[in-house]
């Protein structure tokens, strides 16, 4: 075989696709997250959060109720998503007239209490959620093994970004959403129900996020703090892409993965902090994010 | 932009024009050294000494958001890295307990400069969310760095000679010297608080724009909060790693920005005593109910839901709309 700088390709391009599907999650919760500030215009902190339980709830699910990974992939973002319903007409609600940095409390503080209850109820040490046995084995691609469930991973984030992309830039339901963006009051005249709407959008942004989660209960431990520290980096992700744009989310989360996985080639001490240093160069360089609209 | 009209619940600095501190504010100061005083004569040194750490950062947190309308969401990384090169220049170079926590101090000045220089090219809720990943980057820093000694932190640091000559080992000599610091923290805080710089400080922080159109050069006021909320944090977290003879991750992980967040939202924002009642609340929660595991994680969040819900002033913004009085 032949090798790229001295690297074997098979580890280049394993730690390539590693990279590739730490950016399908980085993509799928830097949208949803775009997606609620759009509307909403607060930092949904809860989002982490939210993607743990995702897992948590495919593997209950799976182990009370017998529901096996393919009823989970449609049932844990309805339920988590109605979850986000409920805390949106709560709490979320009572804060829209106020500065946005009280919603980027309140999330944070019910972060804490769902981290706090999983993290009483099941330990720290993480539970295992076995792989769809259709979804097993891998292929042989000649440069590199692919394990299947990696595999349907990326293509399923990538189709339901690009989903999430064509329902808002595309539909008519998208249009209402994307006017409302810009201006509430307007499009409340026109006789759409805007607090439906954005009780919606938090409830769909949620479900992103839970199902993100179910996608990552096979390949990383189910465990109560799996949400925090990822969504510390999908923080800087939704700073370096700016939230302005959908695509510009969806292209920063998988480009973002994928220089990660390259750092891990080739200097893997700085795979960690790789991001953030981009983040500080994109800070220097353009500061409203390489997506985002000037402020 | 939204960012430039803040509608936080924040309450005016003192009196403008004012000379010198107001009477109830010097009986508040001396009812709290006072207090201090006796303190160590009834309640566990060691608990008194985390209370005045945390009140310091709390106060140098507070100097940044309450003053300066800048929510830091990364003031574990000052905090926690002074804590490792206060730990590291008393347990490796030898030095005095004071020159340590100088020399820690120091180093969270200079990372707060670097930081904030960046962070503060953003605003409102980006701004919040640069500095906690920075503060992130930080933690893993101190993950892999050589000198902090990874999971296990750095143990047993000697708590050393004040000047090098009396011992710091007593905890009531060791409370003494903290609680020096920490009043000497206080004033310096509630100097800026009320100087001139303070005043433009709360003139930014209401209407950026204007300020802007009267000529201060506001980055430049925005990123000097910024250090000196840094370096106090710093002088907090340096003295605790002396105290607890301990630097850890705890103290660079974003739990620990979130907790002075807590303390500080509780206490009352913008308020001049609010983040030291915030402190030694939340210190207090966590010593009586570190039995509870998480619950305390749970406990912590639902105070936040309710502060932010129904309780925005905090204890000390409520109390002081009571008085009438800026406390």
């Amino acid at each position: 075989m032949f090798d790229l700088l001295g690297i074997p390709p098979q580890a280049l391009f394993g730690q390539l696709l590693l990279g590739l599907i730490n950016g399908s999650f980085y993509a799928m919760l830097s949208l949803g997250l775009a997606i609620i500030f759009g509307l909403l215009n607060i930092i949904n902190f809860t989002h982490g959060a939210q993607y743990m339980m995702g897992a948590f709830v495919a593997w209950m699910l799976l182990n009370y109720l017998g529901i096996p990974y393919w009823g989970a992939l449609i049932l844990v973002p309805v339920i988590v998503g109605a979850t986000g319903v409920v805390i949106e007409r709560l709490l979320i609600s009572r804060l829209y007239h106020l500065d946005h940095l009280y919603g980027l409390l309140l999330t944070f503080g019910l972060a804490l209490i769902i981290t706090g209850l999983f993290r009483n109820q099941y330990g720290i040490s993480g539970l295992p959620y076995g792989m769809p046995s259709q979804l097993a084995g891998g292929q042989n691609l000649g440069f590199m093994f692919l394990p299947n469930y990696r595999g349907w991973v990326v293509l399923v984030s990538l189709v339901v970004c690009l989903g999430t992309w064509f329902v808002i830039e595309k539909t008519r339901l998208g249009a209402y959403l994307r006017a409302a963006t810009e201006n509430p009051t307007m499009v409340g005249a026109f006789g759409i129900n805007v607090p439906r709407l954005i009780t919606l959008t938090y409830g769909f942004g949620v479900a992103l996020a839970a199902f993100a989660g179910v996608l990552a209960a096979p390949i990383y431990a189910v465990n109560p703090n799996m949400g925090a520290d990822l969504i510390i980096v999908v923080f800087a992700v939704v700073v370096i892409g700016g939230m302005g744009s959908i695509l510009g989310s969806i292209v920063t989360g998988f480009g973002l993965g994928l220089i990660e996985g390259l750092t891990r080639v080739f200097y893997p001490e700085g795979s960690a902090v790789v991001i953030f240093v981009i983040m500080a160069i994109v800070l220097l360089v353009k500061p409203a994010g390489l997506f985002g609209r000037a402020a | 932009m939204a960012a430039n009209t803040h509608t936080l619940d924040l309450p005016a600095v003192g009196r403008p024009g004012a000379i010198g501190m107001p009477t109830h504010h010097k009986l508040i100061f001396l009812g709290f050294l006072a207090l201090a005083l006796v303190a160590p004569y009834v309640l566990y040194p060691v608990f008194l000494m985390k209370v005045l750490c945390f009140a310091l950062f709390a106060c140098a947190f507070n100097l940044l958001l309450g003053f300066g309308g800048l929510l830091s969401f990364g003031h574990a990384a000052y905090f926690g890295s002074a804590s490792y090169v206060s730990a590291h220049a008393a347990k490796v170079w030898g030095l005095t307990p004071e020159l340590s926590i100088l020399t820690g101090t120091l180093a969270a000045a200079v990372l707060g400069l670097a930081i904030g220089s960046l962070a503060i090219r953003r605003q409102g809720i980006y701004f919040a969310m640069v500095t906690l990943a920075f503060a992130q980057m930080v933690f893993f820093f101190s993950v892999q760095a050589p000198f902090t000694g990874g999971e296990d932190g750095i143990q047993s640091v000697p708590r050393g000679h004040l000047f090098g000559l009396i011992s710091m080992a007593p905890d009531r000599n060791l409370y003494f010297f903290v609680l020096a610091v920490v009043f000497a923290g206080l004033l310096i805080i509630y100097r800026i608080i009320h100087s001139p710089f303070g005043q433009v400080l709360k003139a930014i922080r209401d209407n950026e724009p204007r300020s802007v159109s009267l000529g201060y050069r506001v980055d430049r006021y925005k990123l000097a909060v910024f250090v000196l909320s840094a370096a106090l944090a710093g002088l907090a977290g340096a003295t605790k790693a002396i105290v607890f003879q301990l630097a850890s991750l705890t103290d660079v992980y974003w739990t620990m920005s979130g907790e002075v967040v807590l303390m500080t939202l509780l206490g009352g924002m913008g308020t001049v005593f609010g983040p030291i009642v915030g402190a030694a609340i939340i210190v207090a929660m966590q010593n009586y109910l570190a039995t509870f595991g998480a619950w305390v994680t749970v406990i912590q969040g639902v105070i936040f839901v309710i502060s932010v819900l129904l309780f925005r002033e905090g204890i000390i913004g409520v109390l002081s709309k009571w008085l009438k009085k800026p406390l």
